[in-house]
């Protein structure tokens, strides 16, 4: 608790500080995105492999170097400008402590504004490093990680933000967004979902070794399934399932070693908690027979081995809740067409990965289906790609971000008009005569012979006219 | 809308004007409103009356009313089927059935139901300007410009600019070798709930209902049952005019708004009040339902001692009592000016109302009344606080009987008045002093962000200072509400966004705006089977070398790195 201590006053002294206008600067924004960057650099051996993965380099050196800021003194007759919005909130989850913390952090520094940043206590070592080191690198009037469980969380939720923006559970979600509802504070929420990989049945060797790969790597690669965009479960037809399988299995082998827990080659699970939940997934006895590869635990290193289940009953908790881990159901459908329907009976998911050649599925599948991305012929990819904005629909969430998006979504759009005094329709004031409707409804339509024939005095009745 | 018979309660008809009848009206229980009546002494008398919730003996197709002047009474209603959370369900699951038919989400349907409603603003124009005077005697000049003009123009640019808009946005993959094509496809929610207010009662319940019919939604609209011949003129309107499994009106008020809340919506667009935008979110927030709340608050204008005075007035004059009696959300609620400049600018001031209304506004045609007689004695008791009452210098009439308030104009009132403390939404008017324009700018920090704020000067610094250091919605310099009102006279079709932020709301619509505020912006990523073909050719630079390199290997993050340059080997 004892970054919360004098909270109230802390956040107060962030408020005067952003509205001292200092945050605004382009220079400082600069300034911290450049420290940012420091900050990832040097510490690139503490914070590897979430930060690799998931951050990369690209957000940041693009507002460094690109500098998409307001251009206020640009001032024409009519504008936008993106302003920033004030202190904002970001609750980061613990599945890529580094990535899903700094890629929000980004944008709200670049749109301006001042940050408080709640690390997820599920990744403690991660958490106090961006605690203990980012400080160091940033304005620490704008910026500041407050470590802490739920009851933190929920101190901080209590306090008067200008956006909340929160990456995990939808059931949080929930009262993230409930609690903003005190303060009109808009939120982003970053869930989840089951999201399905669709696997036409492919004609070609080369095809099929594409697809599994990319399969194999986006869920038992993907920080072992814990990844909000990870593969959930697979859609595929019956006659293809088994070939799907048998390739798998030679995969997982060739890719993750005999003995994968040896190896070093998947992630654990994070806590024993989740492990609990997993194996609960698992030993559910209506499930037990459907699973077709792997299965093992080993509950003392929080291992899961990769797990292949074909057809378990739809029902179960594996198939109803995300799985969040390398356990991977294949459902079999009659016709790949009908996995159209099958989605849509569910929670609209954060993504759908679409391994398919057929151009008239690809269009059904593009129109027919609702999610928050969609990928076709490979997974998880869309993560990195910040041309393209990252966020859930429905149940997997509410706004988005990265690259540009970010910067819009802690930017207020101000819409500027400005007017001299010179010109003014004096037909816009009271009090109103036929006369001066007729030009307004004119001048509404653009119509500039209408105006004339008005004022020439040759067009007297309106169509329509009311008269009250 | 049904017409309903009145007559006179038994019990009570000794104390009662005889009234006969209601000229096609629609009246809801617990509503007040103007009632044209015939009386056996007057005819076409206008009123204001309350109607009572049916009393427990059967009822009749008849009701009581009663009249504000005389005793009250209660009154009966034709028995409405009531519209309770099993009916909302049942609503939602048709709507959706629809939507998932697919037949909102194609071009020549969104197309064919804006033609339609651009066609019922032709030929209904003056059921509506008729129904607007019913409920707030809308002047209709001003029914035409900010209400029929403003719908017409949002059909006329969706029908414009929907090709443009659906189409595909291409998204540059950030390096040219990024073996990948990608794009930003808009899709529709699903099913959509739009709850209206009454102060712009037709044009603020069919903009948003534009935008979500545009971006390929199911839409329910709730409009608000304080301006009851509008709610019922819509809810016939579209009826007749619209898609009816896909497009649908809800009337009512608490009872039927729960319901509809307790549905699952893919958003909910609200106007109207902060408090029930917090009821909104609320329920949302419990289906993870995404909202646009289009709020108030208190919409400061600023005005320098440099400005042309004369077109600076007269612009205030349009921008608040002009824009339905000061009853509109970006209507000037407070002026902040100087001390020396307040004296000529209430000068002014007066001259304008008075070229606009006459020298007695409570006579004028041109000017809208209050809504009802909650809101008329709401702003009664703002004028009659003891710290203000004495501080009026223009105006103060008022006629509790038409609800009617004369533009009325305050100096110097202190700022902790309820009149400086809550959105006044009515037709008076506090002028602050300052000793320094500039000091109006912490003046205005230090209140919720307004949804507008504006700034009359011909000092260019000042403007931009103003622009940079006041967060507001929107912002005009040297006009009032034009960015709402008068958009459509400047020269430039393509709309702003129009929203507010912090307490005056959240999202933004109009034109492209309301289109994108309905719709999902699904990223979609293209890849072959065969990776990438550009890089499989030589030239083969270092780069492409690690690239295949990764592409053997398997790992889409190694590949991802490569590109990104952060593979070392």
């Amino acid at each position: 608790m004892e970054g919360v201590k004098g909270l109230e006053s802390d956040l107060e002294a962030m408020r005067q500080y952003f509205r001292s206008g200092k945050t605004k600067d382009t220079a400082w924004r600069q300034s911290q995105l450049k420290g940012l960057l420091l900050f990832i650099k040097e510490n690139e051996k503490h914070i590897f492999n979430a930060l690799k993965k998931d951050l990369g380099k690209h957000p940041v050196e693009a507002y460094r170097d690109e500098a998409k800021l307001p251009r206020v003194a640009l001032l024409s007759s009519a504008e936008l400008v993106p302003e920033p919005l004030g202190l904002v909130l970001i609750i980061s989850s613990w599945n890529f402590p580094f990535g899903i913390s700094l890629e929000p952090l980004i944008g709200a520094i670049a749109a301006g504004n001042t940050a408080v940043l709640k690390p997820s206590e599920l990744a403690p070592a991660s958490s106090s490093l961006l605690a203990n080191v980012l400080p160091t690198y940033l304005d620490n009037k704008a910026v500041k990680v407050i470590q802490g469980g739920p009851a933190v969380g929920e101190r901080l939720l209590q306090q008067k933000w200008d956006k909340i923006f929160f990456t995990g559970s939808a059931r949080v979600g929930r009262i993230i967004m409930s609690a903003a509802v005190n303060h009109l504070t808009p939120t982003v929420l970053e869930l989840g979902g089951k999201s399905p990989a669709v696997v036409d049945s492919l004609a070609s060797s080369w095809d099929k070794q594409v697809t599994v790969n990319r399969i194999l790597v986006s869920k038992f690669g993907a920080c072992a399934g814990q990844a909000c965009i990870a593969i959930d479960y697979i859609l595929v037809e019956k006659r293809f399932a088994s070939t799907l399988v048998e390739l798998m299995k030679v995969m997982i082998k060739k890719m993750f070693g005999e003995n994968p827990r040896e190896t070093n080659a998947i992630a654990r699970i994070v806590n024993q908690q989740h492990f609990l939940r997993l194996k609960s997934l698992l030993r559910d006895p209506a499930v037990q027979n459907s699973i077709v590869y792997g299965g093992s635990l080993d509950e003392k290193n929080l291992f899961v081995e990769p797990t292949i289940l074909v057809d378990p009953p739809l029902d179960a908790a594996i198939m109803t809740e995300e799985i969040f881990g390398p356990l991977l159901p294949i459902i079999t459908l009659d016709n790949v067409e009908d996995s159209i329907a099958f989605i849509n009976s569910k929670p609209k998911p954060l993504a759908i990965y679409a391994f398919i050649k057929n151009e008239k599925l690809k269009r059904r599948m593009l129109s027919e289906t609702s999610s928050g991305s969609l990928v076709f012929n490979d997974a998880v990819i869309q993560y990195a790609a910040d041309s393209l904005p990252f966020g859930g629909i429905g149940e997997s969430g509410v706004g988005k971000y990265h690259g540009k998006f970010s910067f819009d979504t802690f930017s207020h759009y101000k819409a500027v008009t400005r007017r001299s005094f010179l010109t003014d329709f004096w037909y816009r004031f009271p009090p109103w005569n036929d006369y001066k409707l007729l030009l307004l409804e004119a001048t509404y339509n653009f119509d500039y012979l209408g105006m004339l024939l008005v004022i020439l005095g040759l067009k007297r009745r309106r169509q329509n006219s009311g008269g009250m | 809308m049904r017409s309903l018979c009145v007559e006179p309660f038994q019990n009570f008809s000794s104390q009662l004007p005889f009234v006969t009848v209601l000229r096609n009206s629609f009246v809801d229980t617990g509503a007040r409103r103007t009632l044209t009546y015939c009386s056996p002494w007057k005819t076409n008398h206008k009123h204001e009356a309350v109607l009572f919730p049916p009393p427990s003996r059967p009822i009749r197709k008849s009701l009581c009313i009663c009249l504000s002047s005389s005793a009250k009474l209660p009154m009966m209603e034709e028995k409405k089927k009531t519209f309770d959370a099993n009916e909302a369900a049942l609503l939602v699951k048709e709507l959706n059935e629809s939507f998932r038919s697919g037949k909102t989400k194609s071009y020549e349907w969104r197309v064919s139901q804006l033609k339609s409603i651009e066609k019922m603003v032709v030929e209904r124009e003056k059921d509506i300007c008729e129904a607007l005077y019913k409920d707030l005697s809308k002047p209709e000049f001003e029914a035409f410009f900010s209400e029929i003009a403003m719908v017409k123009s949002s059909c006329k640019e969706a029908l414009k600019e929907l090709k443009h808009w659906m189409k595909p946005e291409k998204a540059k993959t950030s390096m040219e070798t990024y073996p990948s094509s990608a794009e930003i496809v808009s899709e529709p929610l699903g099913a959509v709930l739009v709850i209206s207010t009454w102060n712009y009662p037709f044009s603020l319940s069919v903009k948003p209902v534009i935008g979500a019919i545009t971006a390929g939604n199911a839409t329910v609209l709730k409009p608000s049952e304080i301006a009851p011949a509008t709610s019922s003129l819509l809810s016939k309107l579209f009826e007749e005019y619209l898609d009816r499994s896909a497009v649908r009106v809800v009337e009512g008020d608490v009872p039927q708004t729960t319901a509809l809340l307790e549905q699952k919506w893919d958003k909910i667009f609200y106007t109207g009040s902060p408090r029930v935008g917090r009821i909104i979110m609320t329920a949302a927030a419990k289906h993870l339902t995404p909202v646009v709340l289009e709020l108030g608050g208190k919409c400061p204008a600023v005005i320098d001692s440099d400005v042309d005075l004369q077109v600076t007035a007269r612009r205030i004059v349009a921008g608040k009592w002009q824009a339905n009696n000061g009853q509109a959300c970006i209507s000037v609620d407070y002026i902040i000016t100087t001390k020396d400049f307040a004296p000529k600018l209430i000068d002014a001031l007066r001259k304008g109302i008075e070229e606009c209304f006459g020298t007695d506004p409570m006579q004028s045609k041109d000017i809208s009344r209050i809504v009802s007689s909650n809101h008329f004695s709401r702003l009664q008791s703002l004028m009659d606080e003891y710290k203000v009452y004495n501080k009026i210098v223009v105006g103060g009439q008022r006629n509790q009987k038409e609800l009617k308030i004369a533009p009325t104009i305050f100096l110097d009132v202190p700022g902790d008045s309820q009149l400086m403390q809550e959105e006044i939404f009515g037709p008076l008017l506090p002028i602050i002093t300052v000793e320094n324009v500039k000091d109006s700018i912490d003046l205005i920090n230090s209140k919720p962000k307004p949804l507008a704020a504006y700034l009359f000067t011909n000092n260019d610094k000042l403007r931009n200072y103003f622009v940079q250091s006041v967060s507001s919605g929107g912002m005009a310099i040297n006009d009032t509400v034009l960015h709402l009102d008068f958009q459509m006279l400047q020269v430039t079709v393509s709309s702003l966004p129009f929203g507010g932020v912090g307490e005056s709301g959240m999202g933004s619509y109009h034109g492209k705006f309301s289109f994108d505020a309905f719709s999902h912006k699904k990223a979609v990523l293209y890849r072959s089977f065969s990776g990438d073909s550009s890089v499989r050719y030589p030239p083969y630079t270092p780069e492409k070398q690690k690239l295949i390199k990764a592409v053997m290997n398997g790992g889409i993050f190694n590949i991802i790195l490569a590109l990104m340059g952060w593979s070392r080997d």
